[in-house]
């Protein structure tokens, strides 16, 4: 007698029941087939989005042609720079200051800081417009200077972010690192640029790319915070839905999901690169 | 009569670390508190004491890492309060050797010639002669996690003689390898401090590294020394009850001065051996602890020569360890007292437990603990 016979099926042993089976894949059907419907449908040669006509790149063409549609994109990359940028400095100083020293506080202070991360961005869409209107925040100045406003909320929510993935990294280093550096001549600035710096690099890595994708595709938080002059992708691929939905749509949604893909996919690989470091 | 003519020969060397003194507070706990230590140029000199003694902070205040509270600690004639770790004049191997992950060994250990800005040509010179002293040749591109934990606390020695420091501090710097690496890496350091002739200052909680390794070594409690010595002086002529209790195997029982007899004899009444009479010429009074190290008892199936004190007594229990064998003995008078046993011959006596036997020892290897 083998002893697979005598083996129980355990409760989430979800790969040796057919009714858990089909759970299992109506899950994925529901979660992915809108995703990959959206970007099959870009490549439809139909005016409507409803019956297949073909394969056809026409509308990833319309699309880049479409200046309003190439603005919207282009003030989306600059955005997400300028808020990646900085909000790894801001967030990557919070995280050393948090885990380097102890100040009255502190605890507070942590719980504050993480905040955004877990506040419905409605609120926080909204108290952002509360709060750029109320101090007079200039509007009509050239661009890039317009997107200041959107740039500014989103450094807001996203450097939270990097604090968390550059904490965890900094919770694997030896002190006694730094402290041989220094103990071989070196001071407090480049013991820090040599070996600490190297150290959290790849968490450095992975929150940029975080902070980058989080910035690219907000949508509620920067509806509050754009003016006519300021639109994103999500926002103008929003716009365009209400007349249509269009195969161009699909279009930018897709590229915009290809982004989104690839800058994850390259933050959890750095991520994962993390735990193989001693 | 070699181990006090080295002791002149070291303290004729000029002082290179002068530590006066010093105390070092971490909020209500005295960490160090009042240590005095003076150590002469090319010493190998050991820091020992269990955990928490305050030998690795005096260590780190030594390197830079610690600034103390009060007292003053001057290395090679300069005063050292407030100068950073990077300006002075000591090195340090780090516990965890602390060896640069993202660097190769070569980088490791030019880093510290790299930041001072010392020429190309020059640190390629001294980092080859830095690691062909430690037996790394060869190893100069190979990155940290390629190398075996003794390999890496190789390059933490290259890095920090490299540097040509006037004192090195090692930490525990053999706690981490296995046993026979370790007894290894014993020789090898005594071997390089000699060849190097840099003083260097080890902190540990092994006295047996200790012992075998430096030439002077201070025992510490509680933040405080409790006795400077060389290792054989520590280990048969310790000056207090911890010592004699944490240096080796110590068979210790308290008693109470009953006066002096002429010719320098102690008479001591122990509550469980009787009265005893010691040969001690200081004046004594009050209690005491006398202490007698296992490998100096002696136990024989009839009563020793009067020359020994001798107690009647039944085998306790009997631990094999191979090279001796302990023999703890259940004296009639109540006192439990340990016995180790060389095995000299295959043949050698076999005590067993429940056996009857005389146990003793000769009077002069009797320690006389008045703290």
């Amino acid at each position: 007698m083998s002893f697979r016979s005598n083996n129980p099926i355990g409760p989430l042993d979800y790969s040796r029941r057919t009714w858990m089976k089909l759970i299992l894949l109506g899950t994925f059907v529901f979660l992915y087939a809108p995703i990959i419907t959206l970007i099959a449908f870009s490549f439809n040669d139909s005016r409507r989005n409803i019956v297949w006509r073909g394969f056809t790149f026409k509308y990833y063409e319309k699309a880049w042609n479409n200046s309003s549609l190439v603005e919207a994109f282009a003030n989306s990359l600059t955005i997400a720079l300028f808020s990646t940028l900085i909000s790894v400095v801001l967030g990557t100083m919070t995280a050393i200051l948090l885990w380097r020293f102890r100040f009255p506080g502190k605890a507070g202070y942590e719980g504050l800081m993480s905040l955004p991360i877990v506040i419905p961005e409605i609120c926080l869409g909204v108290a952002m417009m509360a709060f750029f209107s109320r101090i007079g925040w200039p509007s009509g100045l050239h661009w890039p200077l317009n997107l200041g406003a959107i740039t500014i909320a989103h450094i807001s929510f996203s450097f939270p972010f990097v604090t968390v993935v550059v904490r965890a990294r900094l919770a694997s280093f030896n002190r006694e690192l730094e402290e041989a550096a220094k103990d071989l001549g070196a001071g407090e600035w480049q013991a820090f640029k040599d070996i600490l710096i190297p150290h959290i690099r790849p968490g450095l890595i992975a929150a940029a790319l975080l902070a980058f994708t989080l910035s690219l595709d907000d949508f509620v938080i920067t509806f509050f915070t754009s003016g006519p002059d300021t639109i994103t992708l999500p926002i103008k691929i929003y716009s365009m839905i209400r007349f249509s939905v269009t195969p161009e749509v699909n279009a930018a949604s897709a590229v915009l999901i290809a982004i989104t893909l690839i800058m994850t996919s390259f933050a959890l690989w750095f991520q994962g690169r993390n735990g193989n470091q001693p | 009569m070699e181990i006090n003519h080295k002791a002149h020969f070291m303290a004729d060397r000029p002082v290179i670390l002068q530590i006066q003194k010093v105390v070092k507070r971490f909020g209500n706990i005295h960490a160090v508190n009042g240590v005095n230590l003076t150590i002469h140029e090319g010493e190998f000199f050991a820091l020992l004491g269990p955990s928490g003694c305050g030998k690795t902070t005096l260590l780190r205040m030594l390197a830079g890492f610690e600034f103390p509270n009060e007292g003053s600690i001057k290395i090679d004639g300069e005063e050292t309060k407030d100068v950073p770790p990077n300006q002075r004049p000591v090195n340090m191997v780090f516990q965890s050797y602390a060896v640069f992950p993202h660097m190769t060994v070569f980088d490791n250990v030019a880093y510290g010639l790299r930041v001072v800005n010392v020429p190309r040509e020059e640190i390629k010179e001294r980092v080859k002669d830095a690691l062909a002293l430690v037996k790394l040749d060869g190893y100069n591109s190979r990155k940290p996690d390629q190398l075996s934990g003794g390999q890496r606390q190789r390059v933490a020695l290259a890095r920090a003689l490299v540097k040509r420091p006037r004192v090195l501090l090692l930490d525990e710097p053999l706690s981490a390898l296995d046993a026979k690496l370790r007894e290894a890496m014993q020789l090898e350091l005594v071997k390089l401090q000699k060849a190097v002739g840099i003083t260097f200052l080890i902190v540990t909680h092994d006295q047996d590294e200790a012992l075998s390794m430096a030439d002077r070594i201070a025992v510490m409690e509680n933040g405080v020394v409790r006795q400077v010595a060389h290792p054989r002086e520590l280990y048969e002529s310790p000056n207090c009850k911890f010592v004699a209790d944490f240096i080796g195997r110590m068979n210790l029982f308290s008693g109470i001065v009953e006066g002096h007899e002429d010719g320098g004899r102690l008479k001591v009444k122990t509550e469980l051996l009787g009265k005893l009479t010691i040969s001690y010429n200081e004046k004594l009074s009050g209690e005491l602890h006398l202490a007698v190290r296992p490998e100096k008892l002696r136990i024989s199936s009839e009563i020793l020569p009067p020359s020994h004190f001798s107690f009647p007594g039944e085998i306790d229990a009997v631990v094999y360890h191979g090279s001796e064998t302990h023999v703890y003995l259940k004296t009639d008078a109540g006192p439990l007292l340990c016995a180790t046993l060389t095995n000299i011959s295959r043949s050698s006596i076999r005590p067993k437990r429940g056996d009857r036997l005389w146990i003793g020892w000769a009077p002069e290897d009797t320690l006389v603990l008045s703290e």
